[in-house]
């Protein structure tokens, strides 16, 4: 009994003694992975939705499980994974998947530029871990947070974590779905991809000399698919109507 | 294509993350990011503006094309909100209200 009531009060007084140390640092790093995951539930709202349609669409389109999945987890870019949905359905070559995939994500080399003066200090592999997480909406995230101050690495992969959990997780759930939903088409989900495109189309309309490109790029896409260029006519569509808003850009500078 | 998918794993990982590890001290030149600024919004709009209008194959504008009227709400919307959530519910679910009304 008294050796007993010893080792409570032993226990007991070496509490204070812990936490004074030790828990202060755990509870600040407890603090950032939850504000981290916490501003990341707008994002979440986003991806729920856009994830369990790929996974239904590619359930539809009859991709194997592990493919659909392998694509979440290493690919991990929304558009580009329900653009590779039809692709693989319609049997396009793998080049030609692979170089669509490339032009519709390049987008994201300007998103990983802008962050480049704000993670000045960061190891290489670190830099590696974060650029893999980076799509539209945590980018549009971190700009926000950013602009506030400092975030410390804990609060930044909390954040990215938690979205690419809930995009695998939506990817599942689709994939699941799927087997249940006879078709997609009485729940819209079809049309998930063209309005995500929208919104994403309108997020990156900045001026009117952008939206003009933009007009341009999607006249020079529908031209080219009705000329039967099926394969490149994104590529070449953006590639023309980008260099065409820059030659205007510059011309009216000066 | 598992391979097909780490292919488009290397061409989606290297544009996120070259910047991070090259640029934080030396920039782009200026006409690079001015060109590079131009990609997003063409791109997007080189991907939606044929999902809007071309059906079957066929250029279709006309008013049985459910996926062009449905974008126009769906276009205010997300230029109203700038959100990513709001125009998706909108556009899925005008989509699927008027199949449920018969239309399309």
């Amino acid at each position: 009994m008294i050796h007993d009531g010893g080792r409570v009060k032993y226990l007991f007084m070496n509490e204070p003694a812990i936490s004074t140390n030790d828990l202060p640092a755990q509870d600040i790093r407890l603090k950032q992975i939850q504000r981290g995951m916490l501003r990341t539930l707008p994002v979440l709202m986003g991806y729920v939705p856009v994830g369990f349609a790929y996974g239904v669409l590619a359930n539809k389109a009859g991709l194997p499980v592990f493919h659909t999945l392998l694509m979440s987890l290493i690919v991990y870019a929304g558009s580009a994974q329900l653009i590779a949905v039809t692709l693989f359905s319609s049997g396009i070559a793998p080049l030609s998947i692979i170089a669509t995939t490339f032009i519709v994500n390049l987008r994201h080399f300007l998103f990983s530029a802008a962050f480049a003066p704000h993670l000045t200090g960061w190891r290489k592999r670190e830099l590696a871990g974060f650029a893999f997480e980076l799509t539209d909406e945590t980018f549009a995230l971190h700009s926000t947070r950013f602009a506030e101050g400092p975030a410390t690495k804990t609060e930044i992969f909390a954040s990215n974590i938690t979205a690419q959990v809930t995009w695998v997780i939506s990817t599942i759930l689709g994939m699941t779905a799927g087997n249940l939903i006879g078709d997609v088409k009485p729940f819209g989900l079809d049309y998930a991809l063209p309005a995500m495109f929208i919104a994403l189309l309108v997020m990156q309309v900045k001026d009117r000399l952008h939206a003009l490109a933009a007009l341009a790029a999607g006249v020079f896409s529908v031209l080219l698919l009705m000329a039967g260029v099926t394969q490149w006519n994104v590529i070449l569509a953006t590639l023309v109507a980008a260099t065409l808003g820059l030659m205007v850009e510059q011309w009216t500078k000066k | 294509m598992a391979l097909t998918i780490v292919g488009m794993m290397v061409v989606t990982f290297l544009p996120r993350v070259m910047p991070v590890w090259f640029l934080s001290s030396r920039g782009l030149p200026p006409l690079v990011v001015a060109w590079l600024r131009f990609v997003p919004p063409t791109v997007l709009a080189a991907l939606t503006l044929p999902a809007l209008v071309i059906q079957e194959g066929k250029l279709a504008l006309g008013w049985n094309n459910l996926y062009l009227l449905a974008g126009i709400p769906t276009l205010l919307v997300a230029w109203r909100t700038r959100s990513l959530f709001v125009p998706l519910l909108t556009g899925m679910g005008l989509v699927a209200l008027a199949r449920l009304l018969g239309w399309g």
